[in-house]
């Protein structure tokens, strides 16, 4: 583990703490005990090989998953507004434009206010003509795109994503990180794992590295990126940690 | 959600269509034999007497074992059988109050055309029944604790013998499937003249035995006990028991004919 | 009705002459296994989707006992919901032996095991797929119902057919609880039952064609609406 934060804490997204969070399955480790803190409106990337336990650690923060022991503990009364895109998109058996007043109807807006806004949703993220089609038969592009479009209808104060650009093609990529982007800059926290290096310099205000179940850095990315503390880190961007 | 409501909602409209079927006229249930109603007694019968009271006659149609059970239950609001010995009992048992004749028609024994066993000229149901117990033809029993059942079961004690063997097939069905199994086997059985007359599929069966007193068959109609079953439609069920006695009744049922013949001939007293 | 040698001119006779006769029993066959059909679905949608969602002691006692009720022979249910509502049994005070409710009760307990053990099949197998998006929008397990259950619609059509064959192919328990009596509680197939006893086994074989032809019908209009917004939808 690292040095605490030294970006500066700007925004009113309350704080998410770890305290002795881990988590086993049948007697196996599969995250060792992790304390920590996420704070400010950042965007935190999860970095680390396949397997390290990046999608466990983004289920556990989005509380998918309880610990099996220790804590997660947001600051204030109650968690704040959270959406997640996950790494292959689920969407249901309806229409586009269905599955985003889906959305809105689970969050009790009224009625009448549901498809308008679900439109201005799809053409924000480029979706406008797609509105009738059934979700499933969008292209893997358009789907993430749509997943993006129901978390943006959400107004979360966090936003998971859990590898969600490492089945798209390079304008795909573009789309969610411009989407990412986005998001960050109407104040909401980003909190994203991926394996691609290039895609954490593009996004990363700060890096959480793990390594075999275990958070083995948590600082600022430019600090990440020019010294990394860990071998592991060191190894791993170098393209010689595999495993 | 919506969708459960609107389940919620055509099951219950459902519903009160289904039971707003029995809300219509006044109506008696009749438990009875698959004889009568198979040969198409009730269906000539009744409407003369629902047009003179307007009463609707349900009947339901069992073996005369079940139908004295749907009668003891307190299932049916009257009863017309043909086991004497058994109404008797049931009165004796407390469950109906009076008994009257209402008419009889005739078992016969039935077989294939060429008579095997050669019982077509035997001298009554007794020796009949030994020739095919001796040759060991195939017989087809009803084996249902019906009253032609019954019958057949007390005529075998009179010859003395008890039917067992590979040649004696119990059925537990009803006489038209008993009587569509022996036309497939090609074996004797027994059956009331009604079923057999108005019997579409008889192949290679044939009349073979008629005609001995003992196969003579008494229908009785019951009046159901109200003590027993205080519910019941006690005062219709008596409109139709005493209708049948009537003389309208007995000669609706002696107008009754399948093929040209008369299947029941009433004998009320 | 009208009777001939050939069961299939005997089906095609019925179905043209329009006996009223026939067409009451084919009307009343349709009634009490459709609404059999509704009501079990009803009842055992919700069940079995609880059933796919929820983990309880005895869940893998009542699923195994759900899947050998499907194969309950519909004589036994007629007998347990004869004796139900006979006027000596607990229910026997409202009279609905020998009634069409009878039949549409004991084949709402036919039906309803078939629907239920499917349905937890499917909507089981969509959960997984939906499991972690539905809570991540914050639904709890009975809020997910309504989702899994509409999302599955195309998978739980064919059940609910599946329950209406069933229903309308058996005769065991109407025959018992409805009595077969003519114009009130006779349907197609104690129609046929009727017929083949009388040995007029051209007009059983006519009945049981029209029978197959309706049912027939039926799915195929089912499978179109299916098909064509599941094609719409992928």
């Amino acid at each position: 583990m690292n040095a605490p934060l030294s970006v500066p804490v700007t925004s009113d997204v309350p704080a998410l703490h770890f305290k002795q969070m881990c988590f086993e399955h049948r007697g196996h480790c599969l995250l060792a005990p992790t304390t920590l803190s996420l704070s400010g409106c950042q965007r935190t990337l999860v970095m680390g090989p396949n397997g390290a336990g990046k999608s466990l650690f983004m289920r556990l923060a989005h509380g998918l998953l309880p610990p099996t022991s220790g804590h997660i503990e947001w600051e204030g009364t109650k968690p704040p507004v959270q959406a997640m895109v996950f790494q292959h998109p689920v969407l249901l058996r309806r229409t586009a434009l269905d599955n985003l007043t889906y959305t809105l109807a689970i969050q009790r807006v009224p009625y009448r206010q549901r498809k308008a806004l679900a439109l201005q949703a799809l053409e924000k993220f480029g979706l406008s003509g797609l509105a009738k089609r059934s979700a499933r038969v969008l292209s893997g592009g358009e789907q993430q795109r749509l997943t993006l479009a129901r978390a943006w209808l959400l107004k979360p104060a966090v936003l998971f994503l859990d590898e969600p650009t490492s089945a798209l093609d390079p304008a795909g990529i573009k789309a969610v990180e411009d989407a990412v982007n986005e998001f960050h800059q109407q104040g909401t926290r980003i909190i994203m794992s991926t394996h691609d290096l290039h895609q954490a310099r593009r996004l990363a205000d700060e890096v959480l590295f793990m390594y075999s179940g275990q958070v083995l850095e948590h600082t600022p990315a430019q600090h990440f990126f020019d010294t990394p503390t860990s071998v592991q880190a060191g190894a791993f961007m170098r393209g010689e940690l595999v495993w | 959600m919506k969708k459960m409501t609107i389940l919620a909602t055509v099951s219950l409209a459902g519903i009160s269509w289904s039971t707003s079927l029995l809300a219509d006229s006044d109506y008696i249930t009749l438990a009875s034999t698959t004889s009568t109603e198979n040969s198409g007694l009730f269906s000539a019968i009744i409407p003369a007497f629902t047009d003179a009271t307007g009463v609707e006659v349900r009947v339901v149609a069992v073996g005369t074992g079940q139908a004295f059970e749907i009668a003891r239950r307190g299932d049916a609001d009257s009863l017309l059988v043909h086991d004497t010995a058994g109404e008797e009992q049931f009165i004796a048992d407390g469950y109906a109050t009076e008994r009257l004749d209402i008419m009889y028609n005739d078992f016969v024994i039935v077989g294939p055309s060429d008579d095997p066993a050669g019982i077509s000229s035997s001298e009554s149901v007794k020796d009949a029944f030994t020739r095919i117990a001796e040759s060991e033809f195939p017989f087809a029993s009803r084996g249902d604790d019906s009253g032609t059942h019954r019958a057949e079961l007390r005529l075998w004690e009179d010859a003395g013998i008890t039917p067992q063997g590979e040649w004696y097939r119990e059925l537990g069905s009803g006489m038209g499937p008993t009587l569509n199994t022996a036309a497939g086997m090609n074996a004797y059985s027994f059956s009331d003249r009604a079923t057999w007359v108005a019997f579409e599929n008889p192949q290679d069966l044939t009349l073979l035995f008629e005609g001995d007193n003992v196969l003579f068959n008494q229908y009785g109609s019951l009046l159901i006990s109200a003590e027993q079953h205080p519910y019941l439609k006690h005062d219709l069920a008596a409109q139709w028991h005493h209708w049948l006695v009537s003389e309208e009744g007995q000669q609706a049922i002696a107008d009754f004919e399948v093929n040209g013949q008369q299947l029941f001939f009433p004998n009320a007293e | 009705m009208p009777a001939g040698d050939n069961p299939f001119y005997t089906a095609l006779a019925l179905i043209i002459s329009m006996d009223p006769g026939l067409i009451g029993i084919v009307t009343l066959s349709l009634q009490v296994s459709l609404l059999a059909a509704l009501i079990a679905s009803g009842l055992a949608l919700p069940m079995g989707a609880a059933l796919a969602l929820w983990r309880f002691p005895g869940r893998n006692a009542l699923i195994v006992l759900l899947n050998a009720l499907m194969g309950l022979p519909p004589v036994v249910a007629g007998l347990c919901v004869y004796l139900l509502l006979s006027r000596a049994g607990p229910l026997g005070q409202f009279g609905l032996l020998f009634s069409p409710t009878a039949m549409v009760i004991a084949q709402v307990i036919l039906v309803f095991p078939i629907i239920a053990a499917l349905t937890r099949q499917q909507v089981e197998a969509l959960h997984n797929e939906y499991a972690e998006q539905l809570h991540s929008l914050g639904l709890n397990r009975l809020r997910m119902m309504p989702t899994l259950l509409w999302d599955a619609r195309f998978g739980l059509l064919t059940v609910i057919l599946a329950g209406f064959g069933r229903a309308s192919a058996e005769v065991g328990a109407v025959m018992i609880v409805g009595g077969n009596i003519d114009g009130v509680t006779r349907v197609m197939t104690t129609s046929i039952v009727l017929e083949t006893s009388k040995g007029n086994l051209p007009l059983a074989l006519g009945l049981g064609i029209v029978l197959l032809t309706l049912v027939t019908l039926i799915n195929a209009f089912a499978h179109i609406v299916g098909e064509t917004s599941k094609r719409r939808l992928g």
